[in-house]
């Protein structure tokens, strides 16, 4: 893993506004996501995790500029992706690619395997008719699929097969950087191990990046260099792989991975819980200051007033917290 | 020596669809002791949810069928009663709640209403004292200005309250069995620590039994005593949890907890994969449902298919194959 700097996000926010009314006046906005910032190196994966509603997807789906971004930076290249216009962010698509969670509900249904891995290379006019089959041909090979099969339709595939189709359509450009958002959520326990394997072994292949997007934080820590923990939309903490999950210094970040059950009766059996009082509160009207005082088991009068600044406490170590000490 | 309250035998459920007969449940048998806490873990479409809805005979009829077996609750064999009978054990007896909290309330009646309508049924208390009681139990299970949110309405719950209000219904006429249908499944993790430490109390101070199905092994990990591994409508692996997660002895078992990272970090840099789907049985197996993706397969796994049996006290496993060797048992 290098520390070149392959994608540098600052300050950025994606607001939804939402109307009410004849005139369809704006009332309000879901502040999903309010103010990240990060990088992600040269061939590292980027774990980011959090629980639903944190805005985890949408920092996934701005980057790629699925989502317009309300403010801040998109640095890829030396460009920045947030001023593009929409032809020209259509070019940067072939470097940055995305895979959805749903295999049920990203892949058009009335497409064969063969037009969906394929239509990439037609939008970008990278190939054109025989080259376009042979490619295919080498894209379902290379995850694991028959090619024999290039002919068939979606619903003729299982969910880990339908994922593997998501993966070799995302491919398709040579991208450099893919947005893994939630792949293996949908998937059961033994076909998420070989979504997970195959994804490991095109990184190495290929020297992918990865911003590996996802709530079970057991598999997060398994594919990640480093992670990120969002909470209502903002990044709470940042750290190399095993400094977060050994010592994580934010107190959600503790609650969170407290929270996680191990597959082992005896480790269990000794694991003290940090149980959090309540819900996550809505993205509609965030509670001042800190986002988390509300729920915070340490939280003091300066926490609902300000809104903690965001410090590297130990080298890469990077937490937004009023209490913690460096 | 607890007693004994269920003694399921020989379970067999079946459904037809147009495909063809598919059996879902092939001959599951399992004992439940007053109190205790099991589960059943397998992935989706083993056939775990049916096994535990067709002892509540909730399978529906046609296009499932209950083909065979018996489950005796309290000595009574829950197949053959009556419906108008079966009534009076469901929901006052044996409760059930399932995975998705959003879709197992009804959203036009307030959830006082939903609340009250079991004990209003097999309680037959007043109005009046249900709601008291309604109350109640929203205050157990941690919901609080309980008395003003039993006019609420499902919507106006999150996720998390939503199944707190199933567990309070479905306790509400003290069951001795509980069935827990992957309540925690639509749930955050902080949400469902927050449920299962619920339970755990709930159980302390009510003393049900709780049957707990689940695709999540950490989850069962921190929960139950003993546990049932589920694959292909058979149960195929049962022990002490302690004693089945430090030896699993079913290669189903061993490649399911080989696929999973572990939060602390313990474990490889490559996770095991079990190659392959799991089958859809459209005829009575006459071969290890698991022999297609299992790597100890040997012939017999395809001309018989195993049933439980003991390997060590406590500890049953359905395979022709003695993993330490590789050869036949």
């Amino acid at each position: 893993m290098s520390t070149e700097t392959l994608l540098h996000v600052e300050n950025l926010k994606k607001h939804f506004p939402i109307y009410k009314g004849v005139i369809r006046r704006q009332v309000g906005a879901v502040h999903a996501v309010d103010g990240v910032g990060f990088d992600i190196y040269k061939g590292e994966t980027l774990g980011l995790v959090g629980e639903s509603g944190c805005g985890k997807s949408t920092t996934g789906r701005t980057i790629l500029r699925l989502y317009k971004p309300t403010a801040g930076k998109i640095i890829y290249d030396g460009v920045d992706l947030a001023s593009l216009s929409e032809r020209e962010m259509r070019k940067m698509r072939r470097k940055i690619q995305i895979i959805f969670q749903d295999p049920y509900a990203s892949l058009n249904p009335r497409k064969t395997v063969a037009d969906i891995v394929g239509e990439p290379l037609v939008v970008h006019k990278l190939a054109k008719g025989k080259e376009i089959q042979e490619r295919v041909t080498e894209l379902l090979s290379l995850v694991g699929l028959n090619p024999a099969f290039a002919n068939r339709y979606p619903h003729e595939f299982s969910g880990g097969q339908r994922q593997r189709i998501g993966i070799a359509r995302a491919l398709a450009l040579q991208p450099d950087l893919v947005i893994c958002d939630e792949p293996i959520s949908a998937l059961d326990v033994s076909i998420q191990a070989q979504v997970i394997n195959l994804l490991e072994d095109l990184q190495e292949e290929f020297g992918l990046t990865y911003l590996f997007i996802a709530h079970d934080l057991s598999m997060v820590r398994h594919i990640s260099d480093r992670v990120a923990v969002m909470y209502l939309g903002v990044i709470v903490e940042l750290a190399e792989r095993e400094e977060l999950y050994e010592r994580p210094l934010h107190p959600y970040s503790q609650a969170l991975l407290s929270a996680v059950p191990i597959p082992d009766p005896v480790a269990e059996e000794n694991r003290k819980r940090i149980l959090l009082e309540g819900d996550v509160p809505s993205p509609i009207n965030p509670p001042s200051g800190c986002r988390f005082h509300t729920r915070c088991p340490i939280a003091e009068s300066i926490c609902s007033e300000e809104r903690p600044e965001w410090r590297e406490v130990k080298p890469k170590h990077f937490v937004a917290c009023h209490l913690v000490e460096a | 020596m607890l007693n004994q309250i269920l003694d399921v035998k020989g379970l067999e459920t079946r459904f037809r669809t147009d495909e063809g007969i598919v059996h879902a449940v092939n001959g599951v048998s399992f004992t439940v002791d007053e109190g205790e806490t099991i589960g059943i873990v397998g992935e989706s479409g083993c056939g775990k949810s049916v096994t535990m809805l067709s002892v509540l005979r909730l399978i529906p009829t046609p296009p499932g069928m209950i083909a065979g077996g018996t489950a005796e609750f309290y000595g009574q064999d829950l197949l053959k009663l009556q419906e108008e009978e079966m009534r009076h054990i469901r929901g006052a007896q044996i409760s059930m709640i399932f995975q998705d909290p959003m879709t197992s309330l009804n959203p036009v009646l307030t959830i006082g209403k939903q609340l009250t309508e079991p004990m209003l049924l097999h309680l037959n208390m007043t109005q009046e004292k249900a709601d008291e009681k309604a109350a109640e139990l929203l205050e157990m299970v941690g919901i609080s200005g309980a008395s003003e949110r039993l006019k609420d309405y499902p919507h106006q719950f999150s996720g998390g309250m939503r199944q707190r209000v199933m567990i309070a219904m479905a306790l509400s006429c003290n069951p001795k069995v509980l069935i827990a249908d992957e309540p925690t499944t639509a749930l955050d993790v902080t949400i469902q620590a927050q449920f299962i430490d619920l339970v755990k109390r709930l159980q302390k101070n009510l003393g049900m039994a709780i049957i707990w199905i689940t695709h999540d092994l950490g989850v069962i990990a921190g929960l139950a005593k003993r546990m049932m591994v589920m694959y292909g409508g058979s149960f195929i692996e049962e022990a002490d949890v302690k004693e089945l997660y430090a030896n699993p002895q079913h290669p189903y078992t061993i490649g399911l907890l080989g696929s999973l990272p572990r939060l602390d970090g313990k474990h490889s840099e490559r996770l095991v994969s079990i190659d392959g789907l799991p089958p859809v049985l459209y005829e009575p197996p006459t071969s290890c449902p698991f022999a297609p993706r299992c790597e100890f397969v040997i012939d017999k796994c395809l001309k018989e298919n195993p049933i439980l049996e003991e390997f060590s006290p406590k500890h049953r496993v359905a395979c022709w194959v003695d993993i330490s060797t590789g050869r036949s048992r």
